[in-house]
C-alpha cells in the first residue's frame, strides 16, 4: 500500500505477450551482464578454457600420456624467450620431458571433470535434503538440520582427507587409479552439501508459508507435486549463485588434495598434482613447472569467481 | 538466557558424542588394529591373545563407552607406524600449530574487518573496488599455491625470510614450546600466517561489507536518518553492532576452520605441527592418528561455537529476555 | 504564513530505459497546528513528496523542478550536511512499521537521548528527563521503569509512540508521517490518531500525513491534497473535499470507499480507474462450462457446520511432550453457514478468523472439534478419493495478490492446474477453452493466458485467484481478507466481481476481514472474533445496529466516522 518505491504499475491486459526470446533480450539480467566489462571476459575466459579443456587432445600440441611422445632428454626446457628454450614447447616441459601447455590442458579436463561431477553431487544431495527439511518440517528437519551441524564442524578439506583415508584404509592401494577420481568427487561433494541444504531449506521455509503453496494445497495437490512443481523452482535463484562459487571451491579443493598428495594418481596429472611437481624444482631455479599450472588454475578459478559474484548481484533484487 | 545458554552445551555435547561415534568406528573398524601391530610371522594364537588383551571381543557398546573414557584421558591408543602414544605425538606438535593458527586469526581479524566496514559503507569509492578485486583474487588462488609464490618471492628471490620451519623455539615449561620470543621464530611464522590467514580475512571482509550493505537498507536505518542521526552515528552505533549477530557465527566458523587449514600451510612451509602429522597419518592409514585428530579439531570447533553462542547473548536483547514481548 | 510551503515540485526517477516522474508539479502548503492529508493509491507519488521535504529520497530520485520552503527559508537546496541538521531539529519523520523502525539492540532510552543531545544542548541526566517527559506525554505507563527497556519488550502500539516521541524530541516544526497507523490495528490506530492530533494542537506543529486511507482523512486532517499518479489532483479543506469533490478522480475515490454506515448493493461503476474490468458479461448458467456437473447433491440444513473447533499451535518445542508450550489460536469455535449466503469474520490481527479459514479448507488440521460440510465430516477423513471430492467443492481466495500465484509458471498454466489435476476436463483443447473462458469471466481477456503473473498490478492478480479458484466449480468459497492488500478502487471492483460470481453461480462464501465496512457491504450474517473466541454471531445489519457483545461495540465506535464523505453516485445503489 505504501509508494516508497516508484513502479510503473500494471501493463495493460490487452498487449500481446512477448515471446521469451524478446523478454530475454529486453531483461535487466542480460544487461547488467553486457554492461560489466569485467563479467564479459570472465565469462568468455570461463568458455575458451572450458572449452579448450574438452577437446584437449585436439587442441593441445601433445599427448602427455603417450609414453611415446615423451623423452626424458627433453626434461625441464625452460618456456619460450629463455635461454635454452624449445620452440615445440610453448611453457616449457616438466622433469619427465611432457609438454607442460599439454600438460596444463589435460590437467584442467581432469579438475573440471571433478569439479563439476562434485557439484553436482552436492547439490543434488543438498537441493533434496534441503527441500525435504524445509517443506516437511518438525521431526524430519530436526534430524536433518543436525546432521547437518555435525558436518558443519569437518571442514572442506579435513572431511576430504579423512574420506580419502578411510577409502585408503577400506581398498588398500589396489586399483587406485580407477577409482581415486570417484572418491575424491564423493568426498568433494559430501562436504559442501550442507551449503545446499541450508540455502534451500531457509528459502523453501519462506516459499510453502506463501500463498500460491496454500492454494495448490486447497486444491489438493500431494506435497511431492507442490515441492517439485512449486517450490523447487523458486528456490533455485540462490542454488544457482552458490553452485557457480562452489565450482571454484571444488577445484581448489582438487587441487588441494592433489598437490597433498592424496588426490588424483599421478599417472593422470591435474593441476594440483602438476605443481605439486613442480614445488620439488622451485628452489632449482626451474620456476615455470609449478608456476604455469598454478596461473592456468588461478585464472579458471577467478572466472568463474568473478561469474558467481556477478550473479550473486544481479540476482538479488535489493542491490538493483 | 540460561535456557538458551544451556542449550546450546547440550547441543555442543552431542556433536561431540557423535564425533566420538565416528572416530571410534573408525578406529576400530576400518583396517584391522591387531594387522597392523602385529608382524607376518606372528601366528593366530598370539594375534587372539593380542585380540583379548585389547578388549576387542568385547561388545562393541563396551569398547566405544572405553574409548569415550581414554579420550576424556587423552588416551588415544598407539600410532601405527609410530608405535607410540598419538597423544604424545600430537602434544608435542600442537604448540606449533595453535601458535600458527593464532597468529593467522589474528590477521584475519585485524584486517578483515576494517576492510569489510570500509568497503560497505563506501560502496563506490575506488579505495573499496580495490579491495573487492583484491579479495577476489585472494579466494581464487588456493592457499598451497600462495604459499609457494610467497616462498618463490620472498625466501627464493629476495632471501627476506625462511621458507621452512619455526626458527628458534623457547620452551615454556615442559609442554609448550613458542616461536614467539625469538627474531627468528616470529621471522618464520609471517609468511605462513598470511597464506594461512589470507582466505579467512578475505571471506570475513566480503561478509561484513554484504551485511553492512544489508543493514543499511533497513527501516531503523531509514529512520536514524530522518532524526538527523550524524552518518559517523548511523555506521558505529547503529547500523555495525546489528550486523554482528551473522557475522560473528560465520567468523567462528571461519576461525574453526583454521585449524584444519593449516594441514596445507603446514606442508608448504614444512612447518612442524600436527596438520603434517596428520596428512602423513592419511597416507599411511595411521587410523589412531586420524580419529584423535578429528576428536581434536571438534572439539576446537564446538569450543569456538560455544563462544559465539556466548556472544549473541551479550549482542542481542532479543535472547535475554525468555519471552518475546511484554 | 505557512511552515512549510511546497512550490512546483516534480521528483524523478531515472532508470535504464527511460525517466520515471514520482510526482509533478506538486504545490502544498501547511500550517503551525495544521495537518495536511495526502491521500492518494499505490503509484500516486505520495510518498515521494515526504521523502523529498525531509531530504531523504531514495536513489536515484532527484528534485527536478521546484522548491521547497521551511518557515520562509528555501531548503531543498540546501547541502547535505545543513539538510541533516534540519531533520529531527526542525522536521520529524514518523513511519510505518514501529517493529522495524527501531533500533533492536538499542535500549529506548539510549535511542531517544541520543537523539535529544543531537539537537538540544542538555546534559545526560536533563535529556533523560526530558526523554521520560516525552514518553508520559505519547502516552506510554510507567515511562520511567520502561524507557530502560529494548523495543521488542513493546507491543506494535506502544512501538509507534516510542517512534513518535523520537519525532518530536526536539520539538519540531514540521512533522511528517508516513502510514502511520497502517500497520496497526483498528483500535490501536484510534489511539494513535487521536495522539497525533492532540501533540499537534499542543506543540503547534504543522503535520503531513501521508495515507491511503479515507478514514484517516476524515479522522484527522483539516486540509487534504488527493494525487493520482504524480499528480495532485484536488486540494482543499477536507471537509470541503470529501463532503463536495469536484474532481472526477477524487469523486470516484471517494465513491469507492466502503461506509461502515450504509450498505450499498454494489459499489458505482467508475470509468477513471485504470486496469477496470470489461464490463461484466452475462452467462447462462444452463449451457456455460462454470454451470455444468454443479451437479451437487442439495443439502438440508447449513452447508457447513462447525462445532467446537480448537486449533493449538506449538510456540515452544520440546522432545518431552509436557515441556511443550502452546498458543490457542481457536478455542471452541461453533457457526454454521447455509446455502448461498456469504458469512462474514471479523476481528483484528490475531483473532483467528484466518486460522479459521486454514481449518475449514484443509491446510491445518484442528486440535478439537468437528466440521460438517454437506453432512460430511472435515477433520477426520482420510479416503484419499473423499478428500479429493472435498477439496474440489471448496475453494480459497487469498489475501496478498503477490505471493497466490506462482511467479514461475504462465498464467494458462496456473489456472488450468486444478482442472487438469481433478480431470475436469478430457483434452487439452477443451482445458485452454476452459481457461480462456475464466479469464474473460473474470474481466481479464483471453490474451492474459500466456503472460507470467509479474505482468499484472495487484487487481488483475487477484482476478487471476478467482479464475483459479472458480476452476474447480466449486459451491464454497473461502475469501481471507481478498481485498486488504489493494487500492480502495481496485477493492471495490474485486468485490463487485464477487458478488456477481456469487448471485450468478449461487455459491456460498465465507468471507474473513479486518474492515467492518467491507464486511457490511459483503456478508448477511456475521460472527465477530477476538482471542481465538467466536463472541457474538448476529444478521450483519443487526450487528451494526444493536451490537450485543461490548467488544463488538467498541470495535464499531473505534471505525473512522465517515459521515462526511459525499454520497454522490452512490444513491441508486444504497439499500
Amino acid at each position: 500500500m505504501t509508494d516508497n518505491t516508484p513502479t510503473v504499475s500494471g501493463s495493460e491486459a490487452s498487449e500481446a505477450p512477448r515471446s521469451a526470446m524478446a523478454r530475454f533480450l529486453d531483461s535487466d539480467l542480460l544487461h547488467s551482464f553486457l554492461s560489466s566489462k569485467v563479467t564479459v571476459l570472465a565469462a568468455f575466459t570461463t568458455v575458451v578454457l572450458m572449452l579448450a579443456a574438452l577437446f584437449a587432445p585436439l587442441v593441445a600440441p601433445f599427448n602427455p600420456f603417450d609414453l611415446a611422445q615423451i623423452s626424458i632428454m627433453d626434461a625441464r626446457i625452460p618456456p619460450i624467450g629463455m635461454e635454452w628454450s624449445d620452440p615445440r614447447y610453448l611453457l616449457g616441459t616438466d622433469d619427465q620431458g611432457r609438454d607442460l601447455l599439454s600438460g596444463i590442458l589435460y590437467g584442467m579436463r581432469i579438475s573440471l571433470a571433478v569439479g563439476f561431477l562434485s557439484v553436482a553431487f552436492a547439490a543434488v544431495l543438498g537441493i533434496s535434503l534441503g527441500l525435504i527439511s524445509g517443506y516437511v518440517g518438525g521431526r524430519t528437519d530436526a534430524i536433518i538440520m543436525r546432521i547437518a551441524e555435525v558436518q558443519l564442524t569437518f571442514p572442506a578439506i579435513l572431511l576430504a582427507l579423512l574420506i580419502d583415508g578411510i577409502a585408503n584404509g577400506i581398498f588398500g592401494n589396489i586399483d587406485r587409479e580407477t577409482w581415486a577420481i570417484w572418491i575424491l568427487t564423493f568426498s568433494i561433494g559430501l562436504s559442501f552439501w550442507v551449503q545446499y541444504a541450508r540455502t534451500v531449506r531457509g528459502s523453501t521455509l519462506v516459499e510453502k508459508n506463501k500463498e500460491y503453496v496454500q492454494a495448490a494445497r486447497v486444491i489438493g495437490i500431494p506435497a511431492w507435486i507442490i515441492m517439485i512443481r512449486h517450490v523447487l523452482p523458486n528456490v533455485l535463484g540462490p542454488v544457482l549463485v552458490i553452485a557457480t562459487i562452489n565450482l571454484a571451491l571444488a577445484i581448489i579443493t582438487e587441487a588441494t588434495l592433489s598437490f597433498l598428495g592424496v588426490g588424483v594418481p599421478s599417472t593422470q596429472p591435474s593441476l594440483g598434482t602438476l605443481i605439486r611437481i613442480g614445488n620439488d624444482f622451485l628452489f632449482s631455479g626451474e620456476w615455470w613447472i609449478a608456476i604455469f599450472p598454478g596461473l592456468a588454475l588461478a585464472i579458471l578459478v577467478l572466472a568463474v569467481n568473478l561469474l558467481g559474484d556477478w550473479l550473486r548481484d544481479a540476482l538479488n533484487p535489493k542491490l538493483r | 538466557m540460561f535456557g538458551f545458554i544451556s542449550r546450546r552445551i547440550a547441543m555442543a555435547l552431542v556433536v561431540m558424542f557423535v564425533v566420538a561415534l565416528i572416530s571410534f568406528l573408525l578406529f576400530r573398524f576400518v583396517g584391522d588394529p591387531v594387522n597392523q601391530m602385529v608382524g607376518i610371522e606372528t601366528t593366530p594364537e598370539q594375534r587372539e591373545a593380542l585380540r583379548q588383551r585389547l578388549g576387542l571381543n568385547d561388545p562393541v557398546l563396551v569398547q566405544f563407552f572405553r574409548y569415550v573414557l581414554g579420550a576424556i584421558q587423552f588416551d588415544f591408543g598407539n600410532s601405527y607406524q609410530f608405535k607410540q602414544p598419538v597423544a604424545d605425538l600430537i602434544g608435542r606438535r600442537l604448540p606449533a600449530t595453535l601458535e600458527l593458527s593464532f597468529a593467522s586469526a589474528i590477521f584475519a581479524l585485524l584486517l578483515g574487518i576494517p576492510m569489510g566496514v570500509y568497503t560497505g559503507l563506501n560502496r563506490d569509492s575506488w579505495l573499496s573496488k580495490m579491495f573487492l578485486s583484491v579479495s577476489l583474487v585472494g579466494i581464487s588462488l588456493p592457499t598451497f599455491f600462495i604459499g609457494i609464490l610467497f616462498i618463490f618471492f620472498f625466501s627464493v628471490t629476495l632471501q627476506w625470510l625462511p621458507s621452512f620451519g619455526r626458527g628458534e623455539v623457547v620452551a615454556l615449561g615442559s609442554f609448550w614450546d613458542t616461536g614467539f620470543l625469538t627474531i627468528s621464530g616470529l621471522k618464520a611464522i609471517i609468511l605462513p600466517a598470511i597464506t594461512l590467514g589470507l582466505y579467512q580475512m578475505t571471506l570475513i571482509m566480503r561478509l561484513i561489507r554484504a551485511e553492512m550493505l544489508e543493514v543499511m537498507r533497513t527501516d531503523h536505518i531509514k529512520f536514524a536518518r530522518a532524526r538527523g542521526l550524524p552518518n559517523r552515528s548511523v555506521y558505529y552505533i547503529h547500523a555495525l553492532k546489528n550486523t554482528m549477530v551473522p557475522v560473528i557465527t560465520i567468523t567462528g566458523l571461519q576461525l574453526g576452520s583454521i585449524i584444519a587449514f593449516a594441514i596445507i600451510t603446514e606442508t608448504v612451509f614444512q612447518w612442524p605441527g600436527m596438520g603434517i602429522l596428520f596428512l602423513q597419518a592419511v597416507q599411511n592409514v595411521d587410523i589412531p592418528i586420524m580419529a584423535a585428530y578429528l576428536l581434536l579439531t571438534a572439539f576446537i570447533f564446538v569450543f569456538i561455537n560455544l563462544i559465539v553462542d556466548i556472544l549473541y547473548v551479550v549482542i542481542d536483547p532479543r535472547l535475554r529476555t525468555e519471552r518475546g514481548r511484554a | 504564513m505557512s511552515i512549510l510551503d511546497i512550490r512546483g515540485l516534480t521528483v524523478e526517477f531515472p532508470s535504464r530505459k527511460d525517466v520515471f516522474t514520482a510526482s509533478r508539479n506538486v504545490n502544498l502548503s501547511v500550517d503551525a497546528g495544521k495537518i495536511l492529508g495526502v491521500v492518494g493509491e499505490s503509484g500516486a507519488g505520495k510518498s515521494t513528496v515526504g521523502n523529498a521535504v525531509i531530504g531523504l529520497l531514495e536513489n536515484p530520485g532527484r528534485i527536478a523542478e521546484g522548491e521547497i520552503h521551511l518557515d520562509g527559508k528555501r531548503i531543498d537546496n540546501l547541502a547535505a550536511e545543513s539538510m541533516r541538521k534540519l531533520r529531527g531539529k526542525r522536521i520529524g519523520m514518523i513511519f510505518q512499521d514501529p517493529l522495524t523502525s527501531l533500533d533492536p539492540l538499542q535500549t529506548i532510552e539510549f535511542q531517544l537521548v541520543e537523539t535529544i543531545r543531537l539537537h538540544l544542548p542538555l546534559s545526560k541526566t536533563e535529556a533523560r528527563a526530558h526523554a521520560v517527559d516525552l514518553l508520559d506525554q505519547v502516552g506510554i505507563p510507567n515511562p520511567e521503569e520502561r524507557i530502560a527497556q529494548y523495543p521488542h519488550q513493546f507491543s506494535g502500539g506502544m512501538r509507534q509512540r516510542v517512534v513518535i516521541a523520537l519525532a518530536l524530541c526536539a520539538d519540531p516544526e514540521v512533522v511528517i508521517a508516513d502510514e502511520p497507523t497502517t500497520a496497526l490495528d483498528v483500535s490501536i490506530q484510534a489511539q494513535i490518531l487521536k495522539l497525533m492530533k492532540r501533540l499537534c494542537e499542543e506543540k503547534n506543529v504543522a503535520m503531513v500525513v501521508i495515507t491511503h486511507d479515507m478514514g484517516v482523512i476524515a479522522d484527522l486532517t483539516d486540509h487534504v491534497a488527493v494525487m493520482y499518479r504524480g499528480d495532485l489532483v484536488e486540494y482543499g479543506e477536507s471537509k470541503q473535499v470529501l463532503g463536495a469533490p469536484k474532481h472526477p478522480y477524487t469523486q470516484s475515490l471517494i465513491a469507492a470507499v466502503p461506509r461502515p454506515d450504509v450498505k450499498v448493493h454494489r459499489f458505482p461503476q467508475v470509468d477513471y480507474i485504470e486496469g477496470s474490468a470489461k464490463p461484466f458479461k452475462q452467462i447462462d448458467i444452463g449451457t456455460h462450462w462454470l454451470g455444468k456437473a454443479r451437479d451437487y447433491k442439495s443439502v438440508d440444513g447449513p452447508l457447513l457446520d462447525v462445532k467446537d473447533i480448537t486449533m493449538k499451535f506449538l510456540t515452544k518445542d520440546a522432545w518431552i511432550s509436557k515441556n511443550r508450550q502452546y498458543f490457542t489460536a481457536l478455542d471452541k469455535v461453533s457457526f454454521d453457514i447455509h446455502a448461498g449466503e456469504t458469512f462474514g469474520l471479523v476481528g483484528e490481527s490475531g483473532s483467528g478468523k484466518s486460522t479459521m479459514a486454514r481449518v475449514i479448507t484443509g491446510l491445518y488440521h484442528p486440535a478439537g472439534g468437528t466440521a460438517h460440510f454437506a453432512g460430511q465430516e472435515l477433520t477426520s477423513l482420510k479416503d484419499k478419493k473423499q478428500v479429493l471430492a472435498m477439496r474440489r467443492q471448496m475453494q480459497m481466495i487469498f489475501q496478498d495478490p503477490f505471493s497466490s500465484l506462482n511467479s514461475r509458471m504462465r498464467v494458462r498454466d496456473i489456472v488450468a492446474e486444478p482442472i487438469k489435476f481433478h480431470k475436469l476436463a478430457s483434452t487439452n483443447s477443451e482445458v485452454n477453452q476452459i481457461v480462456d473462458d475464466l479469464l474473460e469471466h473474470v474481466g481479464l481477456g483471453i490474451a492474459a493466458a500466456a503472460k507470467f503473473p509479474h505482468e499484472f498490478s495487484g487487481g488483475q492478480r487477484q482476478r487471476i485467484s478467482i479464475a483459479r479458484a472458480l476452476a474447480t466449480r466449486p459451491r464454497f468459497l473461502v475469501c481471507d481478507e481478498p481485498t486488504s492488500a489493494l487500492d480502495v478502487s481496485i477493492q471495490a471492483q474485486i468485490l463487485n466481481l464477487l458478488k456477481d460470481l456469487q448471485d450468478e453461480l449461487g455459491l456460498t462464501m465465507l468471507f474473513i476481514s479486518h474492515d467492518l465496512a467491507v464486511i457490511r457491504q459483503m456478508c448477511n450474517r456475521t460472527g465477530v472474533m477476538r482471542h481465538g473466541q467466536l463472541l457474538e454471531v448476529a444478521d450483519t445489519e443487526d450487528l451494526f445496529d444493536k451490537p450485543q457483545h461490548a467488544y463488538t461495540r467498541e470495535l464499531l465506535s473505534l471505525m473512522p466516522s465517515m459521515d462526511g464523505l459525499s454520497r454522490q453516485n452512490l444513491e441508486e445503489e444504497l439499500a
